[in-house]
């Protein structure tokens, strides 16, 4: 289990961001973190994976732990050596690396299941095996965040996260991507979703929780939050009689003009 | 035509002296993006562990040689973790300053340790010569030659294939992300500056194997900069022809400047290096194989 409690998190030591978050990510689930731009959620994902440091961000409060021990002091790479591994926001793959040199660093920490893990990427995502010797670069966007998929599974994690994998892409490539991690959380790997696409983290999550500025505002089995009449309004895009899917550009006007109106 | 090739290879054996303190600079700030003007200094501490070695411990020439690339690989090591890792976010214009300061302080605890005297290394070369039909190559030059070429080829096929060779160039390109895939990233800068002290010995080895080890090569080794400016600040590549380019300009400066040029003075070859290097950045800013926008120092 994975456990986050009480967390708060400041950046520069004056920008509080993280005001007391407190989830779980059980072995084997998937659990969706939800919220709009700058809620913090790529903040939480930071301070499990212990990629703070890098923004001048520190935490100030609370605990990170993997079965009951602590992590939250240790540097990024003895997170991962615990079986935590983040798969950045953008993908982040090393643009003028093949997609098999990009593979192989993602086994750093675990070279002894290296080809094992090589195998059951390139089974997960044939097109990275047809692709091996290509530059990563010049992937396309729904291969690019296939190959940082693949590369986070290279260390055999135990909780993978995974930061807005769905950006950018087509619906097709989403469904796609949605697919996939239900196939790798079928396989064993536990899953925390961070998404602004609400509809498909909610649609393959047990549980979802959302953020707001910083703070969980609510927590619930996955098919209450879809169900819920105010995620459904301000996060899922869907008015009440109509049921037509917005962005969430258009969600966040219409937040404003709710406001501008009370 | 003979004075020609003559040149040449003079200009080889020294530029490959070159392009192993220009490797280091390279290495480390690619890794790290600290600007290292030590080169020159781990040079000189690394040159008189081998002259400790083999003349005052009196043990055969290669196991000072390679005790003396491990030792100072240690020192550079200790460098990083004391010196260089709690500068680690701090401006890169301190950072190049405090590392002068380090190359001042390496060079004259060297100088100590050595004497002020020159001294042999007990190198197996001397002052011999080859004689290739008309030519005359030094013993040393060919052995430099030889040495330079495999050293850099094990050099490059560990960072093309080793794991640690790939989680270095993999926390070169971006360091966030090599740290999210378990790399060490400060085990990356550590080797960085262990490969740089060990290439820094090995080309102190060859600067002062024949005539000895003075204060002379110190002054030599600074011209490792030019080179690395002159290929590239962060290309591997660059540093191998950058140290190529500013031998052989040298040597072809000291062939013919007298004859041509004379009225430079007898030693302008010691400038000829800044001159190309102002040259090539005048063409391309960033050097030869140079790519990233390196931070105004
Ligand atoms: N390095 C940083 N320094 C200062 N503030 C930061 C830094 N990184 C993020 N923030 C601020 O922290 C808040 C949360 O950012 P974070 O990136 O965690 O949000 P997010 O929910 O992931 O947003 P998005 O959906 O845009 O990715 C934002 O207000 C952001 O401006
Ligand atoms: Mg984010």
């Amino acid at each position: 289990m994975l456990e986050v409690a009480n967390l708060e998190v400041v950046y520069h030591d004056v920008i509080l961001v993280l005001r007391g978050i407190s989830f779980n990510v059980p072995d084997g689930k998937i659990v969706a973190l939800l919220g709009a731009n700058g809620a913090g959620k790529t903040t939480v994902l930071r301070a499990i994976s212990g990629l703070l440091d890098v923004h001048q961000g520190d935490i100030t409060k609370g605990e990170v732990r993997v079965d009951g021990e602590p992590i939250h002091k240790l540097k990024p790479a003895s997170i991962v050596n615990r079986g935590v591994t983040q798969v950045m926001e953008g993908r982040r793959v090393f643009a003028e690396f093949t997609v098999e040199e990009n593979l192989r660093v993602g086994a750093h920490s675990n070279p002894g299941h290296r080809d094992d893990n090589l195998e059951r990427v390139f089974e997960l995502f044939p097109i990275l095996k047809e692709r091996r010797k290509r530059t990563a670069g010049y992937l396309s966007g729904g291969e690019q965040q296939m190959l940082a998929m693949g590369r986070g599974l290279m260390s055999s994690p135990r909780f993978l996260l995974l930061d807005e994998p769905s950006l950018g892409l087509a619906p097709l490539l989403v469904q796609q991507i949605r697919d996939l991690i239900v196939e790798i959380n079928r396989q064993g790997t536990a899953i925390l979703l961070v998404e602004q696409n609400a509809t498909m983290a909610l649609s393959i999550a047990e549980h979802g929780y959302i953020m707001e500025t910083g703070k969980l505002v609510m927590d619930k089995p996955a098919a209450e939050l879809m169900s819920d009449e105010d995620v459904q309004e301000f996060y899922l895009g869907l008015h009440a009689g109509g049921g037509e899917r917005k962005s969430f550009r258009d969600i966040k006007h219409y937040k404003r003009r709710k406001r501008w109106l009370s | 035509m003979n004075e020609f090739l003559q040149a040449t290879i003079n200009g080889i054996a020294t530029g490959a002296i070159y392009a192993l303190l220009a490797l280091g600079f390279v290495i480390i700030y690619k890794s790290s993006q600290v600007l290292s003007f030590a080169q020159s200094g781990l040079m000189i501490l690394g040159a008189f562990w081998v002259v400790y070695f083999s003349t005052v411990l009196e043990l055969n020439f290669w196991v000072a040689l390679i005790l003396g690339i491990l030792l100072s690989a240690a020192i550079g090591i200790v460098i990083e973790r004391i010196m260089l890792r709690p500068m680690v976010g701090k401006p890169v214009f301190s950072v190049a300053i405090l590392t002068i300061g380090l190359n001042i302080a390496l060079t004259v605890i060297g100088f100590d340790l050595i004497g002020v005297q020159i001294r042999s290394l007990g190198d197996p070369w001397g002052i011999a010569v080859l004689q290739l039909g008309e030519l005359v190559v030094s013993r040393k030059d060919a052995a430099t030659i030889v040495a330079s070429v495999i050293v850099v080829g094990l050099l490059l096929l560990f960072f093309r294939y080793s794991r640690f060779g790939l989680a270095m160039r993999a926390t070169a390109i971006d360091q966030e992300t090599a740290l999210a895939q378990g790399i060490s990233v400060a085990r990356v800068f550590a080797v960085a500056w262990a490969i740089a002290a060990g290439l820094a010995t090995i080309a102190g080895v060859f600067l002062g194997a024949g005539t000895g080890v003075s204060a002379a090569i110190g002054v030599r080794a600074i011209r490792a900069l030019p080179a690395a400016v002159i290929g590239g600040l962060d290309s591997i590549p660059g540093a191998i022809v950058g140290g190529l380019i500013v031998g052989l300009a040298e040597a072809y400066t000291v062939a013919y400047q007298a004859e041509y040029l004379g009225f430079l003075g007898q030693n302008f070859s010691t400038a000829i290096a800044y001159v190309v290097m102002f040259v090539v950045l005048l063409v391309r800013p960033y050097g030869i194989f140079g790519t990233r926008e390196v931070e105004r120092v």
